[in-house]
């Protein structure tokens, strides 16, 4: 693998995340509990659909095939995805939607925070400019945690049911394969044990808090970012590649 | 010829370029203008975006195409940078001013408002009454730079224009 492969496999995880990521919470349009909670996920998902364009977009001038941001999202198939399986996953209740983002946005926060420090200034100015995006993310989705892990017995069991099923994703955070070997000896990609120790210690932090307990680690389900995906994906990218693959040239 | 506008010109023109979100406030006021400079007979603008997904960019771009064309620029190139990553202190004190007018509370300066990101009580004063005695309802508001907010005093909800 080259160093170029290399690089535009990385942008590429980092934009599937974000555009996959914000795809699942804009789903919740016009589904939230309260008007308030509705308009504050799709505000996380516009950050995402634009975080995902920038990185797109740099993945697309990397690559160097004429191909554009627009391209990437609409007209590759589930084995060119290369989203971690957790942002996949389906919305479920709203238990299970918060604890997805409360696993992914701290993970997206320290991920983000590293990223920042890249020898590849294009990737560090994005990383920048998400990043205070990310942090409001990160604030939101502890702070519902804990409301609702802390709140009511029924609330409680709902919020460690998700957490229970949800965490055999979380081990595919923190996996480092070739692609990141070579971007983390260019000094351009991030350490993932590193994002592991500030995740572990602020995702604990959390849960005690929120007063749940943190699942053993067991089985873990990995393969996203090889694009070895869950049946969820297909059902996405059916939904969200419909418009521009039946009608081509359409335009606003 | 109008290679040798001057600079103070075209922000003139740009000045009646508004937020098609928050009409009071011009891109200069907002900070998204970052810099209007010539290169060689070509007018070259830079703007950046206030987040990555503001639907408004688009709107904006195009909107500043259109007022240098009515003056006679047609050699223009709109250029967005992310870098220096936009920042809420880079408001200027008269749109702040418009900004509580419009009945918006103006953003606080980012150090400050890390005590919000923090979950603790920040004092935002009501654009109406002009009260501290506010509440936060949610961190997300009307748009991506919004929070909301409601006043126990007056009891009307407002929007804050939230830190970045």
């Amino acid at each position: 693998m080259t160093k170029q492969e290399a690089l535009f496999e990385y942008l590429l995880r980092i934009g599937d995340n974000s555009l996959i990521m914000g795809h699942r919470m804009s789903e919740w349009c016009g589904h939230g509990p309260i008007l308030e909670q509705d308009i504050a996920l799709i505000n996380i998902a516009l950050d995402h659909i634009g975080q995902a364009k920038n990185w797109l977009t740099l993945a697309c001038e990397v690559e160097g095939k004429e191909r554009t941001e627009d391209d990437l999202a609409y007209h590759r198939d589930v084995l060119d995805f290369r989203n971690l399986l957790l942002v996949e996953q389906p919305n479920g209740n709203w238990g299970d939607t918060l604890v997805r983002g409360f696993l992914f946005d701290t993970w997206n926060y320290y991920f983000a925070k590293a990223l920042t420090n890249s020898m590849n200034t294009q990737i560090a100015d994005i990383a920048t400019k998400s990043l205070k995006e990310i942090s409001y993310h990160k604030n939101y989705s502890a702070d519902w945690m804990v409301r609702l892990g802390d709140g009511t017995e029924e609330s409680h069991t709902k919020m460690q049911d998700a957490l229970n099923r949800l965490w055999m994703y979380s081990g595919e955070l923190f996996t480092m394969d070739e692609v990141d070997e070579i971007m983390l000896k260019d000094v351009i990609g991030v350490d993932l044990h590193l994002v592991r120790k500030e995740w572990d210690d602020d995702v604990n932090a959390t849960l005690t808090e929120a007063t749940l307990h943190r699942p053993p680690d067991a089985w873990m389900q990995k393969g996203g970012k090889t694009g070895i995906h869950t049946e969820h994906l297909g059902y996405i990218l059916a939904e969200m590649q419909f418009l521009p693959r039946a009608y081509p040239d359409a335009k606003w | 010829m109008k290679g040798s506008s001057k600079i103070e010109d075209i922000h003139t023109i740009l000045g009646h370029v508004v937020d098609p979100e928050i009409p009071v406030l011009t891109i200069e006021d907002l900070g998204i203008l970052r810099k209007v400079e010539w290169e060689g007979d070509q007018l070259i603008v830079t703007i950046t975006p206030t987040y990555s997904g503001c639907p408004a960019m688009a709107m904006i771009e195009k909107e500043i195409y259109g007022a240098l064309k009515n003056e006679g620029y047609e050699n223009v190139l709109v250029k967005s940078v992310l870098s220096p990553a936009w920042t809420t202190d880079w408001l200027s004190e008269d749109g702040r001013r418009k900004l509580e007018e419009f009945g918006i509370a103006p953003p606080l300066h980012a150090s400050a408002d890390k005590k919000i990101l923090l979950g603790k009580n920040a004092h935002i004063r009501c654009p109406r009454c002009k009260s501290e005695n506010t509440e936060m309802k949610s961190q997300f508001g009307s748009t991506a730079c919004k929070a909301l907010y409601v006043c126990k005093d007056c009891k009307e909800p407002f929007d804050y224009f939230k830190c970045l």
